[in-house]
């Protein structure tokens, strides 16, 4: 019994040594996870920043009957975007819009800070038409202008109910950028199925997915500390 | 000091305000009663526009505030409100509260808007909790903090809307008690209320309106001793 459970010990080293550690594979992985990271962080920016304004722009067209036009185009860019696959989105960008570009990962950047600009600008929505009317009139009647009233009272208030929603998305985008690989950006899947090509073997893909996991778990962790600090003053 | 010239305002087909002419002078305290769904918050939530009006004037210190160019933010720094459910900002503290509105309309520095709001807290005797939240507080403190928050203002008017309607019974005493002393300052005050007892201490004139119209007003001894129009009478007989 003893010498088939070292064998298979000793194999597993052997594999992982093969898969993580020769020729320098760890810094493949390392680097894929650095592109990873850097998708995620600038689709993240680039979406927060889309969806904030277009839900502040479908709230103040809710009436403002001169915005329509705003209001229709913010409507056909969630419909198109939320109806047609990201992987899709992303080729297009890459070989039509701009065909031109040498690199791929900024513009896998952009696809995806577009794509989930749509997806954050109805959590966002949902969460500025949840807080009740009332403290909108009450800053109005202070004489705080429409603006003043959305940035000092309603967001910090929406803030806290679409932040559970909001920490979902980032954590589906996360995942969302393994597929960058289709444009040739070389990020933790991409970087784990080059190896797999090399090795014949699905170790580093393992190996990815518990990166994955790990990245997941910390998030969410991150975000129920986030959550619980700012229910803190709800509390009697 | 508030002149309304043939107000209305419909919903869709709903004609709400059927046509209010009334005129309110400074240092008045002006009660309404009247059923429910006569038009009586709506009256009052169109004189700082929270309602827009769908006909006729209201002129605020010798500016039409219906006419659009007329900057509606500045007019209501003028104009006080409070509301029935209290409405508080419940992310900020008390102190937060009170301070928000003068601070970045640049009315006052931070510290004279501190200075002022805990003066005001001093004074309605809630100065403990300027760093609370305000779901810590009781209902009928929350009223309370509501009131200093729009005094904060300075405001040469108040408009209050049935700011006791949701608050337990035992609570509704120490929010009339505030309303009475602002009263007694000389505040004009335009009130929407279900009570009677106020209306008759402190107001100078009493407003029932019914079905969107004002149906009778007058000093509260003869709005409560002699009602004059049949549909007063019948609605006195019934809370009072």
């Amino acid at each position: 019994m003893q010498p088939v459970l070292l064998n298979a010990f000793s194999d597993f080293g052997e594999t992982l040594y093969e898969n993580l550690i020769a020729e320098d594979r760890y810094k493949m992985i390392l680097g894929g996870l650095g592109n990873t990271l850097l998708m995620a962080i600038g689709a993240t920016l680039i979406g927060v920043a889309i969806g904030l304004v277009i839900a502040i722009v479908k709230y103040f067209a809710s009436d403002n009957k001169k915005l329509w036009i705003l209001d229709k185009l913010c409507d056909v860019y969630i419909t198109v975007i939320r109806g047609t696959p990201i992987v899709v989105q992303l080729l297009i960008m890459y070989t039509a819009i701009f065909a031109a570009a040498s690199n791929g990962l900024p513009v896998a950047i952009l696809a995806f800070g577009i794509n989930s600009g749509a997806y954050v600008a109805e959590i966002i929505r949902g969460g500025i038409f949840a807080v009740d009317k009332g403290q909108t009139e009450a800053g109005r009647s202070l004489g705080l202008n429409k603006l003043q009233t959305m940035r000092h009272i309603v967001l910090p208030q929406a803030f806290k109910n679409f932040l559970p929603a909001l920490g979902n998305e980032f954590i589906a985008l996360l995942k969302e950028t393994s597929v960058a690989g289709y444009i040739a950006v070389r990020d933790l899947t991409k970087a784990a199925d080059l190896i797999r090509g090399r090795t014949f073997n699905s170790t580093s893909l393992f190996t990815v997915a518990l990166i994955y996991l790990l990245l997941v778990m910390v998030m969410t962790k991150g975000l129920k500390i986030l959550e619980r600090r700012l229910s803190k003053n709800d509390k009697r | 000091m508030i002149s309304v010239k043939n107000l209305e305002k419909s919903f869709h087909d709903n004609l709400v305000l059927k046509g209010i002419s009334t005129e309110i002078e400074q240092g008045e305290k002006v009660v309404i009663v009247g059923p429910s769904g006569s038009g009586k918050s709506t009256f009052l939530r169109c004189l700082n526009l929270l309602e827009m009006p769908t006909g006729g004037e209201i002129w605020f210190e010798g500016a039409n505030i219906t006419d659009k160019k007329n900057d509606i933010n500045r007019l209501r720094q003028k104009m006080g409100m409070v509301f029935q459910h209290f409405n508080l900002f419940s992310h900020l503290t008390i102190l937060q509260n009170i301070t928000l509105a003068p601070v970045k309309l640049k009315l006052q520095t931070a510290e004279e808007a501190k200075k002022n709001a805990m003066r005001l807290l001093e004074r309605i005797g809630l100065a403990d909790k300027a760093e609370a939240y305000p779901p810590q507080l009781s209902g009928g403190q929350k009223q309370r903090i509501a009131i200093v928050r729009a005094l904060a203002m300075n405001p040469d008017v108040m408009l209050f809307d049935e700011p006791t309607s949701a608050l337990d019974p035992e609570m509704v005493g120490e929010v009339l008690l505030v309303m009475k002393e602002l009263a007694a300052e000389g505040m004009t005050m335009v009130v929407v209320t279900h009570e009677m007892g106020f209306a008759r201490e402190v107001a100078t004139r009493v407003m029932f309106m019914d079905d969107g119209r004002i149906v009778e007003e007058a000093p509260p001894q003869e709005f409560f001793s002699n009602p004059k129009n049949p549909r007063l009478q019948d609605f006195l007989s019934k809370v009072l």
